[in-house]
């Protein structure tokens, strides 16, 4: 149980930076890009091709968000010159990366279990240091015998989400993140204030695919290989991530919606491994899982409104009668 | 400062619906005239301001600013020296962003944008400043979110927004339609102040004759695209209302009241 909770937020950490992604491009540009299934596999792919092929693991992310950038322009340039509406250019970008991904990989699966990636090269340096001990005694100290494997990918993995995080909450605040909000906000309006729109969609959805194929390098490396297949679906879990966190944690702020998105990122990861602890649940039950699961994040809030407004108007219907019964009792009272 | 040569716009040239909404405009404005434009509904009023901030390109014909054409220079170009306000409370501001982020990147439309912080303390200190100026104690919420602000507020900003850069010039198109009449009042006045205190060069269309004489120095009327009636500094005080509607009537051999509610 709590292995399982820990990997949870472990892999939660990791696909966080995607979630990231999908923020910037469908909360703050307000655009639905679908590119996301695609250059997922892209950061994977080119990171795990560049693995095997010797490159330093950092050099190989690098390269990845990279790519991931430059797929995220293709699908802003589609939009903003091709005048081709948001949801087919992301699509369109999306199928073409299927295709470019196999022709990175050269075949459909490349494993990585013997490589050295940037999480083999981090828990070696951490548990040389032993710097795992003092937590796994914490965890004895309240009663949990599990010992993870390493906690070094955990601490890591939460340095690089920080990171990132700060950045983007940063960068949303300069000059430039201003006239990205406002563009998604109200183009029109950011048009008659000297901001070029199209190469501020091209920047914002380069950014998000980059923050996209940063996680599926990481993600490569962590589950120690890349798959022409691993990206599917992505995009409708990086949604579920952004809306259970914005729903459990808010949006008053830019900083506490990012955190809000990272934490919507490892809930989700906990909520999946809790149903797949279910009897009859397997692995290949992941994508309904997760269809499941955004469609009660998207409904639930709804339900709950509706229902919050129903008790209200009862309670005021009381109230009325209640009014008008002894209004009546006077009235009987005057006249005897 | 603001030249107009000849120029036209037709609208679904060649269909059933076309619509010649600018024929042959020319219009010639001094650095701080203030030029208020009435006309019926589907003059053109708003064809020309377009054309002016550039959203729309002219079919033929040229604009100029300040002695250099602007006809070919994308809008979001032009727009570093061309202050807008629209009619719409919702379309001069970004709802979602805080007023002083709203302040910061109006600030920033005559700069390069960098990766510096977009609000800093001296710049609210500035944005304090000018916001104090509308009266409506909007100094002391620079971190409310625009869209909780009440449509006149939102126009308020939208126009400090439009001017505290002092651009070249300034395009109001009927910013005061939507509002409620003592907001449209409230607005109206700060427009001849901001307009005033930034010496502003100043395009603005009204569907309220009254105001169109109370406000500027020049005054236009539009009729299906064209100019019918360049009002000149010298005769613009001595004008009022009835002369106007006895004016159309001249030109057009047609009563102007019909129009009523746009020219009420
Ligand atoms: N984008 C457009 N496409 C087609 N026709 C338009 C468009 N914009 C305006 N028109 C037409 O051009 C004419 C002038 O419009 P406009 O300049 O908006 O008039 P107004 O003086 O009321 O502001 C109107 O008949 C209008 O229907
Ligand atoms: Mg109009």
């Amino acid at each position: 149980m709590f292995l399982s909770f820990f990997g949870a937020i472990e892999s939660g950490l990791i696909y966080a930076l995607m979630a990231l992604g999908v923020f910037l491009s469908f909360r703050v540009l307000n655009f639905p890009d679908l590119t996301v299934d695609g250059s997922f596999v892209t950061g994977a792919a080119v990171a795990a091709v560049m693995i095997v092929n010797g490159s330093s693991p950092l050099m190989a992310t690098v390269v990845a968000i990279v790519a991931g950038f430059v797929a995220g322009c293709f699908t802003g340039l589609l939009h903003t010159k091709g005048k081709i509406n948001p949801l087919l250019s992301g699509i369109l970008m999306m199928i073409a990366l299927y295709s470019i991904n196999l022709r990175i990989m050269g075949r459909s699966n490349i494993p990585l279990l013997n490589e050295s990636t940037l999480f083999t090269s981090i828990t070696s340096f951490w548990e040389n240091l032993g710097l795992s001990t003092p937590f796994n005694q914490m965890l004895s100290f309240i009663g949990i015998q599990a010992n993870p494997r390493t906690w070094a990918i955990l601490f890591f993995a939460l340095i690089i989400t920080l990171i990132v995080k700060f950045l983007t909450d940063y960068f949303l605040k300069t000059e430039v993140g201003l006239a990205l909000r406002a563009t998604g906000d109200n183009q029109k309006m950011i048009r008659s204030f000297s901001a070029n729109t199209d190469i501020l969609i091209i920047l914002g959805l380069g950014i998000s695919n980059a923050f996209v194929a940063f996680s599926g390098a990481l993600i490569a490396q962590h589950g120690g290989f890349a798959d022409a297949g691993m990206g599917i679906g992505m995009i409708i879990i990086g949604l579920a991530s952004v809306i259970i966190g914005e729903a459990l944690f808010g949006t008053k702020t830019i900083a506490r919606t990012t955190l809000a998105v990272v934490g919507g990122a490892i809930v989700y990861r906990i909520v999946v491994s809790l149903a797949l602890r279910v009897d009859f649940l397997d692995t290949s039950d992941m994508k309904l899982i997760t269809s499941v699961i955004v469609i009660a994040a998207l409904i639930a809030p709804k339900v709950i409104e509706s229902n919050r407004e129903r008790r209200r108007r009862k309670r005021k219907r009381i109230e009325l009668e209640q009014v008008l019964a002894s209004e009546e009792g006077e009235k009987k009272n005057v006249a005897t | 400062m603001l030249q107009l040569n000849r120029v036209s716009l037709t609208f679904n040239e060649g269909t059933l619906d076309e619509k010649k909404a600018l024929q042959h405009v020319n219009l010639n404005l001094k650095r701080g005239d203030f030029l208020t434009i009435i006309g019926s509904n589907g003059a053109g009023k708003s064809t020309l301001m377009n054309v002016v901030s550039g959203s729309l390109l002219p079919d033929t014909g040229n604009v100029i600013i300040d002695d250099k054409s602007v006809t070919h220079l994308q809008e979001f170009r032009r727009s570093r020296f061309i202050g807008r306000v629209f009619q719409d409370p919702m379309a001069g501001t970004a709802p979602s962003m805080t007023i002083e982020e709203n302040l910061a990147m109006a600030w920033s439309r005559n700069k390069n944008r960098t990766l510096k912080p977009g609000v800093n303390k001296k710049r609210k200190q500035l944005f304090k400043e000018h916001l104090s100026t509308l009266n409506l104690g909007l100094e002391d919420r620079l971190t409310a979110k625009v869209g909780l602000l009440s449509g006149g507020e939102r126009q308020a900003l939208s126009l400090l927004m439009a001017t505290f850069t002092e651009p070249k010039i300034l395009l109001l198109d009927e910013h005061t339609a939507a509002l409620d009449p003592s907001r449209a009042e409230l607005i109206t006045e700060i427009t001849a102040n901001v307009v005033e205190k930034f010496g502003l060069t100043t395009l603005m269309v009204t569907h309220n004759m009254q105001q169109a004489l109370d406000l500027g120095n020049r005054l236009i009327m539009m009729d299906k695209g064209q100019i019918i009636l360049d009002v000149d500094e010298k005769e613009k005080p001595t004008l009022t209302v009835e002369k106007l509607l006895d004016e159309f009537q001249r030109i057009r051999g047609e009563q102007l009241m019909s129009d009523k509610t746009v020219l009420g």
